[in-house]
C-alpha cells in the first residue's frame, strides 16, 4: 500500500493539528499570559506556592505505582504459567472490573472505607476497634491501586507470556537456581513489560483529581485537582491553571524519559515514546 | 520435590484468588448493596430486599436522557474514527521513515499525555472558538469532537500492526490483475486488516463511554452517563448508584460473553488467530 499515502492521512493530520496541537500551543499561550493577554512570567512562578501539592502527588503516584508493580508482577506470572484456555479467563477477569466506570469503582471503596462503613462495622462486629480510613493518603493510594492494577498486570502478562520456555530451560541446564533464573533471564526479559506498566500506572495516578477527591477528602490535594479549580471550580484562573498543566507535562515527560533509559529500544515504534 | 511443587501451585492459586476478591469485592458489594431497602439511606447497613432504587433508577429522566447522550456520542465518535483512522494508518503504513515517526509521535501524544490536561486543552480551544467565532457554547458538538480525538490513536494502533503482517504485494497482485485501486482496498486490503479495525472500533465506542475526565472539561452543560454518576456521587447517599453500576456491569458481562462466543468461534475456525 504505497500509492497517495500523504492524501490518505491528510484529513488525520488536519484533524490532529486542530484537536491536539493547537490546544496544546493554547495552553503555552494562556500559561505565559496574564487576564488581558500580555506577556508574564507570574503564572508559571506561582506554581512554585504549589509545590507541596506537587510533591504529594508525585509520592502518592509513585508508592501506588510501586505497589502495583509488587502485586501484579507474581500475579501475571501466575497467570502466564497456566493453561492457554485458562489464560484466557484470567486476563477477561483482570479486564472485567476495567469495564465498569471508574467513578463507580472508586465510590464502592466509599461504601467500604468509611467510618460506618462495611470494613468498620466488620471489624466492630468482631470486637476490633474502628480504624479510620477514609479521608486519608492511604485511601487515596488504595484507590489508585484498584483503578489502575490492571495497566500493570497486563502488560506484563503478555510480556511474561511470550518469554520462550527453552532460554529459561537453557539457563536452568547451565546450572542456574530458580532465583538466578528469576532475575537474570526472566525480569530482564519482562523489562519491556515493567515499563509500559509503571507508565500506564504512574501517569494516571499522578494526575488524577477524582480518586483524591472521593477518598481523600479535603486534605489530600492533588495536581489534578488544582488543576480542576482552575478550570471548572472555584479559583476560576485558567491562566494558573494552563500554567500547572504545563508543570504537570513536563514532569511526566522528564519521569517518562527516564523510564526510557532502563529500555534498549525496543518498543520504541509502538511503545509511546516521545521526542 | 512433588510436595514443593504443590505447594507452590497452591500459593499461586491463593494469590490469584486474594487479587480477584480485591478486584471483584467492592463491585460485588455494590451489587448487593442496589438491593438494600433502607430508609435512613445509610449506605452500609442492610434493611432487607427491595427493588425500589431500580424503580426510582428506571423513572429518573435525566439518567435516560444522559445515557441516551452517551450512546449517541460513543455511536459518532466510534464511526467516525474508525473510518478516519483506518484510512490514517493505511496512509501512515506507506510512509517513508522519518515522516512516519513524525506522524506516530503525534498520534501517541494524546496516550501518553495526562487525560487531564488533554481535557484542559481542548476546553481552552472550545472556549476560545467561541470567543472568536461565536457560536452555540460547549455541548454535544465539542463533546463529539473531543470524543473523536481521542480515539483516534487506538484505532490506528489497532490497525498499523495488522498493515505491517499483510503482504504488500496482495495490493499490488490485485491491481496487477486489472483490479481498480477502490475495489481493491474493500476486496483485498479490508479484509486482511479488519480484525484491527473491529478492535480499534470496539476500543474507541467503550473508551468514549466510559470518559469522564474530557467529558467534564468539554461538556459545557450536557450531561453524560460518567458525568451524571459524577454528580450523584457528590451527594452525600445515593443507592441509586448502585442500582445502576449494577445494570452497566450485567450489560457488560453480557457484551463480554457475546464477544467472546463469538471470538471461540472464530477460534474454532482458524486456531493459529491472534487476539
Amino acid at each position: 500500500m504505497k500509492p497517495n499515502s500523504k492524501l490518505l492521512s491528510a484529513p488525520y493530520t488536519v484533524w490532529m493539528t486542530i484537536f491536539i496541537i493547537v490546544p496544546m500551543l493554547l495552553v503555552g499561550y494562556f500559561a505565559f499570559t496574564d487576564k488581558a493577554g500580555s506577556f508574564t512570567l507570574e503564572n508559571i512562578l506561582s506554581v512554585g506556592q504549589y509545590s507541596n501539592v506537587f510533591l504529594r502527588s508525585i509520592w502518592l503516584g509513585a508508592v501506588a505505582t510501586a505497589i502495583s508493580l509488587l502485586l501484579g508482577y507474581p500475579f501475571a506470572m501466575t497467570i502466564a504459567r497456566m493453561s492457554a484456555k485458562r489464560q484466557n479467563v484470567m486476563v477477561m477477569l483482570v479486564m472485567l472490573p476495567m469495564w465498569m466506570n471508574f467513578l463507580l469503582r472508586t465510590y464502592a471503596w466509599m461504601t467500604l472505607l468509611e467510618d460506618n462503613g462495611l470494613i468498620n462495622n466488620a471489624l466492630a462486629a468482631i470486637g476490633l476497634p474502628r480504624v479510620h480510613m477514609i479521608n486519608t493518603a492511604g485511601a487515596v493510594v488504595l484507590g489508585m491501586v484498584y483503578n489502575y492494577i490492571p495497566y500493570m498486570i497486563l502488560p506484563l502478562y503478555s510480556v511474561l507470556t511470550k518469554i520462550d520456555r527453552s532460554v529459561i530451560e537453557a539457563a536452568q541446564d547451565l546450572g542456574a537456581n530458580s532465583a538466578q533464573v528469576f532475575l537474570k533471564v526472566v525480569v530482564p526479559l519482562s523489562m519491556p513489560g515493567v515499563i509500559s506498566g509503571v507508565t500506564m500506572v504512574f501517569v494516571p495516578a499522578v494526575s488524577t483529581f477524582i480518586i483524591s477527591k472521593m477518598l481523600g477528602g479535603g486534605g489530600n490535594l492533588l495536581i489534578g485537582d488544582l488543576i480542576d479549580m482552575q478550570f471548572l471550580g472555584s479559583a476560576y484562573n485558567p491562566n494558573l491553571g494552563s500554567a500547572v498543566s504545563l508543570v504537570l507535562m513536563v514532569i511526566i515527560l522528564i519521569c517518562m524519559g527516564i523510564m526510557n533509559q532502563f529500555d534498549d529500544g525496543e518498543v520504541n515504534e509502538k511503545g509511546g515514546m516521545l521526542l | 520435590m512433588k510436595k514443593a511443587v504443590t505447594v507452590k501451585k497452591a500459593g499461586g492459586r491463593i494469590y490469584t484468588f486474594l487479587i480477584f476478591l480485591f478486584l471483584y469485592a467492592p463491585i460485588l458489594v455494590l451489587i448487593v448493596f442496589s438491593f438494600n431497602d433502607t430508609e435512613t439511606g445509610s449506605r452500609a447497613v442492610w434493611g432487607g430486599f427491595s427493588l425500589r432504587w431500580y424503580r426510582k433508577l428506571f423513572e429518573d429522566r435525566l439518567i435516560l436522557e444522559a445515557l441516551r447522550n452517551t450512546l449517541l456520542i460513543a455511536v459518532v465518535a466510534a464511526v467516525v474514527s474508525t473510518v478516519l483512522g483506518t484510512v490514517a494508518a493505511i496512509g501512515i503504513n506507506g510512509m517513508k521513515r522519518l515522516p512516519r515517526r513524525i506522524m506516530m509521535n503525534i498520534t501517541n501524544f494524546p496516550m501518553v499525555n495526562p487525560e487531564i490536561v488533554t481535557g484542559v486543552s481542548l476546553m481552552l480551544l472550545f472556549v476560545s472558538a467561541v470567543r472568536l467565532f461565536g457560536g452555540r457554547s460547549l455541548g454535544m458538538g465539542s463533546l463529539i469532537a473531543a470524543h473523536i480525538t481521542f480515539c483516534l490513536p487506538y484505532v490506528i494502533l489497532s490497525v498499523l500492526p495488522k498493515l505491517r503482517q499483510m503482504d504488500p504485494n496482495l495490493y499490488e497482485a490485485a491491481q496487477d490483475l486489472g483490479c481498480p485501486p477502490v475495489k481493491a482496498f474493500f476486496k483485498v486490503v479490508l479484509p486482511e486488516i479488519m480484525p484491527g479495525v473491529v478492535t480499534g472500533m470496539i476500543m474507541a465506542f467503550t473508551l468514549s463511554i466510559d470518559d469522564f475526565v474530557i467529558s467534564y472539561f468539554t461538556s459545557g452543560t450536557t450531561q453524560t452517563l460518567p458525568i451524571y454518576i459524577y454528580s450523584m456521587t457528590r451527594k452525600r447517599i445515593s443507592p441509586e448508584i448502585n442500582a445502576l453500576s449494577t445494570v452497566l456491569f450485567a450489560a457488560v458481562m453480557a457484551l463480554l460473553i457475546v464477544v467472546n462466543v463469538r471470538n471461540l468461534k472464530d477460534q474454532g475456525r482458524q486456531p493459529e488467530k491472534e487476539v
